[in-house]
């Protein structure tokens, strides 16, 4: 790791005024390795020590978020909606009773997530701006088209990890589980420009695919910051279920996951689902052929198993990776259940 | 590049150091105060021999700025007990032949504590501590003996059965 400079922001209007950039921004303004011009925000440091490692990284000023205590908390609002502050971490989110009883799915995909001491110091912000896990990315000697390249070596090379869908130019898999589950409770980001300014954005909007931007995966613009991310109230009779599906029975990122919240009504049957497939695609995927297959319908394994089948309906696996298919259409089937308390 | 001074408690102890920003945990507890017991290996998180407490929670000091750590406590397995005063987790792991080579025990043994102080008086499962172990790999793969050490002790500090 190169040497920089480090500044311990104590407060958001001082992290605000460091200035930072995106790292995807940095990465691509100095293709190459290494980029060396930016003030980079910090949070947990998981995936910042991993690129500054790999050499395809080097800050000149690292802002440490740690010290901002209003970024730490999780706190229901009035209407009864959720915001969990952007530095909570993977195992606060985990273990927390409110998410656990409501949310059930987020406790349970940042549950599943890494490692219990990466999910000890890995931040909620810091997991859904992460950048891709794909291996050509990860390597200084591969200049592939996400860091500026002419090509995607996945297409053609090894993409047993890559994505079944919306692989346009680029076959990344979103890297973030707990974003499996925050789409399809239909959460929200809250950032905070270098003015001061406040907006939010749904999340599956803010997570962008490669044919809105090949070179980044979200829509946060330089100098702002990602303060809390926003869970609708629950409504009454939602349930959720997440799974995942690692290739070891040990820690990594999943092959394959799955969130599901069912709205339920007093007669059992389903008013609105909400199914998202984790990485299958550079976004989260949300399922509208599963969702729309179970709407109205009472949950049982046929409705289960037909909706798992309209999830994986228009996939495009690559030459490595259809196992992913059938693994998806199990896990899809197996959440709805899952969800329904019919596991 | 711009040197700055750490302040951190290890082990009960202060200390006052003189650090690069971009030295992480490990390096200063292995290169600068010459503790040896946490691990180098993967430097990616990925393996757990770097495991040390901080806030009694299990982290990988691998991937920890040590200016991250700022003010706050971090105990290594040199914290934990010494030969005459072992931890019921080290007592354990001796009573169950949990250690091969040894390379991933301080590790290991850390992550346990960790997960039973997360978890107190009460016996976790066999597949409860496999997954909490789940961060630390034992390349010797002698994980069944760790497993009932770590069950063992857990019994043992949940006063069950008493400390001999
Ligand atoms: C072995 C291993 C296994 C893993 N398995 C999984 C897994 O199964 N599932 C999974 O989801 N993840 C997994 N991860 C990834 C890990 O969870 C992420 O690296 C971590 O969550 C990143 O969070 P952080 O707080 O450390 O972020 P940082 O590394 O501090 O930050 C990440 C990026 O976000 C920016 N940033 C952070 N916070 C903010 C903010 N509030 N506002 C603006 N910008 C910000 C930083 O500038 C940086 O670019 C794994 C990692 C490892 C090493
Ligand atoms: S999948 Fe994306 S990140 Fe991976 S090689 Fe192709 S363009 Fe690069």
């Amino acid at each position: 790791m190169k040497g920089f400079a480090w500044t311990s922001a104590p407060d958001l209007a001082a992290a605000l005024r460091a200035g930072s950039a995106t790292v995807a921004a940095t990465m691509a303004a100095a293709p190459g390795p290494a980029a060396a011009n930016a003030v980079i925000l910090k949070a947990g440091g998981i995936d910042l020590l991993d690129l500054m490692k790999e050499g395809l990284l080097a800050p000149q000023r690292i802002v440490n978020l740690r010290g901002i205590p209003e970024l730490g908390r999780i706190a229901e609002e009035p209407g009864g909606a959720l915001r969990i502050g952007a530095m909570v971490t993977l195992a606060q989110l985990a273990g927390d009773p409110l998410i656990r009883a409501r949310y059930g799915a987020l406790a349970q995909a940042a549950g599943g997530s890494a490692s219990p001491q990466i999910r000890h110091v890995a931040t909620l912000g810091g997991n859904l701006l992460q950048r891709p896990r794909c291996w050509y990315f990860r390597s200084i000697h591969h200049d592939c088209a996400r860091k500026g390249g002419r090509q995607c070596f996945a297409f053609m090379g090894e993409n047993q990890y890559h994505a079944i869908f919306g692989q346009y130019g680029c076959a990344i898999v979103h890297p973030s589980t707990a974003a499996t589950a925050l789409v399809a409770f239909d959460a929200s980001v809250e950032l905070v420009g270098a003015r001061g300014a406040r907006r939010t954005v749904a999340l599956e909007n803010f997570l962008l695919g490669p044919e809105v931007d090949l070179q980044r995966e979200n829509a946060l613009a330089p100098g702002e910051i990602l303060t809390a991310v926003l869970l609708p109230a629950p409504k009454p009779g939602v349930r959720s279920f997440h799974l995942r599906q690692g290739e070891l029975d040990s820690f990594d990122w999943p092959i394959a996951d799955v969130a599901v919240v069912l709205e339920l009504g007093r007669d059992g049957a389903c008013r609105r689902a909400g199914v998202v497939l984790g990485a299958a695609a550079p976004v989260p995927y949300r399922a509208r052929g599963a969702e729309s297959a179970l709407a109205g319908q009472r949950i049982a394994e046929g409705t289960a198993r037909s909706a798992a089948i309209a999830a994986l309906a228009g996939a495009t696996p690559l030459a490595k990776n259809a196992y992913k298919v059938p693994v998806f259409e199990a896990l899809v089937r197996r959440a709805i259940l899952g969800a329904a308390g019919q596991a | 590049m711009s040197r700055r001074i750490l302040n951190v408690v290890i082990n009960g102890e202060r200390h006052e150091l003189l650090i690069e920003p971009h030295w992480t945990l490990l390096q200063v507890l292995r290169g600068q105060i010459g503790m040896m017991g946490t691990k180098e290996n993967c430097l990616e998180a990925e393996c757990g021999v770097c495991t040390v407490l901080l806030e009694g929670k299990a982290v990988n000091s691998c991937i920890l700025l040590a200016g991250q750590v700022e003010g706050r406590a971090i105990t290594t397995i040199e914290g934990l007990g010494d030969p005459e005063h072992l931890h019921p987790l080290q007592a354990a792991f001796i009573e169950h032949g949990a250690v091969q080579c040894g390379y991933c025990i301080p590790g290991m043994i850390l992550s346990a504590k960790s997960f039973l102080d997360e978890n107190p008086g009460r016996q976790p499962t066999r597949q409860e501590i496999r997954e909490a172990l789940a961060g630390t790999l034992c390349r010797c793969t002698g994980y069944g003996k760790i497993v009932d050490a770590v069950a063992a002790a857990a019994q043992r500090m949940a006063g069950k059965e008493p400390t001999p």
